[in-house]
């Protein structure tokens, strides 16, 4: 049923476990799934050193599909069973799968909890702003006036930003990309492992039985080009099929504006340039939504700071350091008597 | 008078024929507001009477409130010990003596003193408007309220502000030495040595601090005023001479500390690091408090966000291949229960500690209950087997701690261990054991991949092997989803949940080949009457059938550790009484399970007031069903 001893370069397929995947046709795991196992080869991960732990929901089958270790945990958890996991073996590459019902609701104050310690984890959050595993609930990202089983006149409920709600724990590195850019998620995927701390990755993901096209309006070929600004550190932030629209800051507002190069007099040096440590930018970037603004995708933020295994590790270390406890010699510390 | 005891308490022989008036023990109840550290006064007068060789158990019984209202009768904190020439097995029915700093104390605390007993008063804290706030129309000094008990009224108040003036300390620091200044005239009451109490001054102040200074001259001040006061004339001091102890080095210990001992203990001998995972709650917190200071025994702490993520964060680390540890009470026990059941399919090592209070809800945080067993035994969603085990008294905790983890490791299931407040708290002498005095039950952990299936199971104990991500070769995967009963792949198979059900009970009832069997406390292993309990009923339950055995009654004392599965030859032994009283602190919980397990006719005595069980009341109970 396992890998066998590994050749040394691996390859994607060395990643992909003999399981079958029991995800919809054409479901946007599939090319999540690619798109990581992908990664790791490329990263030059282990599998024996990797350990995916998810939560419940449809993507947290993910680690079924892993030839790694992998931790299908309880609903909402997935986070503090990585957090012991990393606890007990801070040496080990984590990977925790979870989805906006996972992450968001349930699982909210976990989320929030890992995040804001800041734990050496890599989250990946399946967003398809559904309950899908469930058939078809609306979930805490869904928008206003979605209409499913739960309701029929259509959801009341505010939705949450995942990457605000991520910036507002504290986290210190957030991105966010979609399901089918394979290449783009290869990317992301390599810059969330290689940042020390949570990393928390957003990932627009399509659930085509019961809330297919819900992000068309900047995933579709139509829109795809003029709504989606891919942001990279210390570039402008342009976006457009001509090249030649881009953000920019009003600062009288502290609000970005969508503009266009060569009209109301902008020029090119009116665009913003994307500075990934620059938190007030994040909260502004990954704020927007089309269709008046793009998505932002990309690394939106990555500022990093001491992991929180790493400073347990100290402290744990630092007792250590005087030697070994004697358990003997500590129930005979303090006031004692002897009977004869 | 003489301090001693007078017949007619409970925790005596003396209504017993044959044996003589009881002198031997005493018991004292230190009793005042929250903020006037009576459960220092108390803990330090135990340590002394420790050092002294007496035998003693205290009882430490104070509201969830940090600082109630000054005053008021909901902040009454008190500290009740029990102590004396003989073995002590419980914190005493009634006590003989009272401490009552105010009046408040004195309106919650005085009807459980035995009448003609010993009323010592703060006449400082009785000013009129004290009298009012703890809810007396009179003043209960002289309207006849203390007319069956002797008083003795002295000015602490006062006292302590005379003796701290010359350090210069606030009026507020000078009256809290209150506590120091009485400590030391129970201290002259009953012949101790202060030396520990002066050594704790110091570390605890430093040598030079003003307050420490006039805690210590307090403490000075309240001995030289029994010795050379007007009271001298009344009462004398009474000494009680040693116990015979077995040989051996002694220490005071409280059930959270030898249960935080017994853990890493436990870990040691597996030959594992160990990952306390916890959250805030009363009164387990002293755990989490213990092992956080003790990470050069390979302890890692992890205070968690809530109680699930604390449950499901050692069942990571025990997936890495620490055990993980988590600690809790009744509501955080609720809560893990989900996680719990992720740990039994999964098949995941995870010790759990409830130390049980009083439900349900919030209940009574600080007052001790029973109540969890049905919880531990029974509450988790489907069919989901785990072994239960019961400590009897803060020592006890030590050793069932290891069982604990030895269960846990060997067995590769989660662990309930059922503690509760009053164990937690307590405090009893203890004969410091030795690591070395177990066996160790070192873990393997699989490192050969050849022919490695997740659910291979060892043949005897039917446990799966344990490895630790990061081995090559042995990449798996678990889950709480059902698993193949080989491959550990995802199966919805009927026959595979029907043999997967059965495999997880076979393993747990496995155990009970793998514990002691049971044995009889007291008493005959047949005959009339069996009393059975488990947990911190053991000594008055243990007492009570002395005493009537000692009247000549036919009865038994039966003490139940392994709650689940139960020792294999209880159902034999229950029957080989004519009765069976399951005496516990809760509304029948052990009660139901043994009568369904056995169907036997147990009858129970039941009880829920948030207080220790009295050994009056088990003997009531035992005469009641051997009259019947």
């Amino acid at each position: 049923m396992n890998v066998q001893t590994p050749p040394e370069k691996l390859t994607a397929k060395d990643f992909a476990s003999d399981q079958e995947v029991r995800w919809c046709p054409g479901c946007g795991d599939y090319a999540i799934l690619k798109a990581v196992q992908m990664a790791l080869a490329n990263i030059g991960s282990r599998p024996e050193n990797t350990v995916f732990v998810s939560g419940i929901g449809c993507s947290s089958r993910f680690p079924y599909y892993m030839a790694t270790y992998g931790f299908h945990t309880i609903h909402g958890r997935a986070p503090a069973v990585a957090t012991g996991l990393k606890l007990a073996r801070p040496e080990l590459d984590v990977w925790v799968v979870t989805g906006d019902g996972d992450a968001l609701s349930i699982g909210g104050n976990h989320l929030f909890h890992v995040l804001r310690r800041n734990v050496d984890v890599n989250i990946l959050l399946f967003n398809n702003e559904i309950y899908g595993l469930t058939k078809g609930q609306f979930s805490p990202t869904s928008r206003v006036g979605l209409k499913s089983p739960s309701t029929p006149a259509g959801s009341v409920d505010s939705p949450a930003n995942a990457c605000h709600f991520a910036l507002g724990a504290n986290a210190r590195f957030i991105a966010r990309g979609i399901d089918i850019q394979a290449k783009e998620l290869g990317e992301l995927f390599a810059r969330a492992h290689a940042h020390k701390g949570a990393s928390f990755v957003e990932l627009i993901q399509n659930c085509i039985v019961y809330n297919d096209g819900v992000f068309d309006d900047f995933v579709s070929k139509e829109f795809a080009a003029e709504r989606q600004v891919h942001v990279k550190h210390g570039q402008p932030m342009i976006y457009g099929k001509a090249k030649n629209k881009g953000l920019r800051i009003n600062t009288q507002t502290l609000t970005l504006e969508a503009v266009t190069i060569g009209e109301n007099g902008v020029t090119e040096k009116d665009i913003l340039v994307h500075d990934e440590k620059n938190r007030t930018l994040a909260l502004l970037l990954s704020g927007l939504r089309p269709p008046e603004f793009p998505e932002v995708l990309g690394v939106i933020y990555c500022d990093p700071a001491p992991s929180y295994e790493t400073s347990v590790q100290a402290q744990d270390a630092q007792a250590r350091a005087k030697g070994a406890g004697d358990l003997d010699k500590l129930m005979r510390a303090g006031n004692t008597w002897s009977v004869t | 008078m003489n301090l001693q005891a007078k017949p007619g308490r409970g925790d005596t022989a003396s209504a017993t024929p044959g044996l003589k008036a009881d002198t031997e023990t005493v018991v004292v109840r230190f009793a005042g507001d929250s903020g006037d550290g009576v459960q220092l006064l108390g803990g330090q007068f135990a340590q002394e009477t420790a050092l002294a060789g007496n035998s003693l158990a205290t009882f430490p019984d104070f509201p969830a409130e940090i600082r109630a209202p000054t005053g008021t009768t909901y902040g009454v904190s008190a500290f009740q010990i029990n102590f004396g020439s003989r073995v002590v097995k419980t914190a005493g029915d009634q006590p003989d003596v009272l401490v009552a700093l105010n009046p408040a104390a004195l309106k919650v605390n005085l009807s459980l003193v035995r009448k003609g007993g010993l009323v010592i008063l703060d006449s400082g804290a009785f000013k009129e408007k004290d009298i009012k706030r703890a809810g007396f129309n009179q003043d209960p000094r002289t309207d006849g309220t203390l007319k069956e008990y002797r008083v003795i009224e002295i000015d602490i108040s006062a006292q302590a502000l005379e003796v701290a003036k010359p350090f210069g300390v606030s009026q507020k620091e000078a009256l809290r030495t209150k506590n120091l200044w009485t400590l030391g005239l129970v201290s002259w009451m009953y012949d101790r040595e202060m030396a520990s109490t002066q050594s704790y001054v110091a570390r605890k102040f430093g040598e030079d601090d003003p307050v420490g200074k006039a805690n210590a001259a307090a403490l000075k001040a309240g001995h030289a005023y029994g010795e050379t006061h007007e009271i001298s004339g009344d009462i004398s001091p009474a000494h009680f001479p040693s116990v015979k102890f077995e040989p051996g080095t002694y220490r005071l210990v409280s059930g959270a500390e030898a249960l935080s001992w017994g853990l890493v203990a436990g870990a040691q001998l597996a030959g594992l690091e160990l990952l306390l995972s916890s959250y805030p709650i009363t009164p387990s917190s002293p755990i989490l408090h213990n092992l956080a200071k003790l990470k050069q025994f390979g302890v890692s702490t992890f205070q968690a966000e809530d109680e699930i993520a604390a449950c499901c964060a050692a069942i990571g680390a025990s997936f890495g291949g620490k055990l993980g540890i988590t600690a809790s009470s009744g509501p955080g026990i609720a809560l893990k229960t989900e996680a719990i059941g992720l740990a039994i399919s999964t098949e995941l090592p995870l010790v759990i500690v409830d130390t049980q209070r009083a439900g349900p809800s919030t209940g009574l945080p600080t007052k001790t209950e029973q109540s969890d067993l049905f919880i531990a035994v029974w509450g988790r969603n489907g069919d989901a087997p785990v072994p239960v085990i019961a400590s009897r008294a803060p020592g006890d905790c030590y050793e069932v701690a290891i069982e604990a983890v030895r269960l846990a490791t060997k067995y590769m299931t989660p662990v309930i261990l059922l503690s509760d407040g009053y164990i937690a708290n307590a405090a009893e002498p203890w004969k410091i054991p030795s690591i070395k005095d177990h066996a160790p039950f070192p873990v393997t952990f699989r490192t050969d991949a050849e022919g490695y299936q997740v659910y291979n199971r060892d043949p005897k104990t039917l446990a799966r092997a344990w490895v630790k991500p990061g081995t090559p070769g042995m990449m798996h995967r678990i889950g709480g989803i059902e698993k193949d009963s080989v491959t550990g792949n995802i199966s919805y198979e009927a026959a595979n949940h029907q043999k997967m059900t059965d495999t997880r009970f076979a393993k747990i009832d496995g155990i009970a080949n793998d514990i002691p069997e049971q044995t009889v406390e007291v008493g005959d292993t047949k005959g009339k009457l069996a009393v059975v309990g488990w947990g911190s009923t053991f000594g008055p339950i243990n007492r009570a059938v002395h005493n009537m055995r000692a009247k000549g009654l036919d009865v038994s004392h039966i003490h139940i550790r392994h709650i689940w599965p139960l020792p294999r030859n209880l159902e034999a032994l229950l029957k080989s009484y004519d009765k069976v009283l399951v005496a516990e602190m809760n509304n029948g919980q052990m009660l139901t399970l043994l009568r369904s397990q056995y169907v036997i006719d147990a009858k129970g005595l039941l009880k829920v007031s948030g207080q220790p069980l009295k050994i009056a009341e088990v003997e009531n109970a035992i005469r009641a069903q051997l009259d019947a």
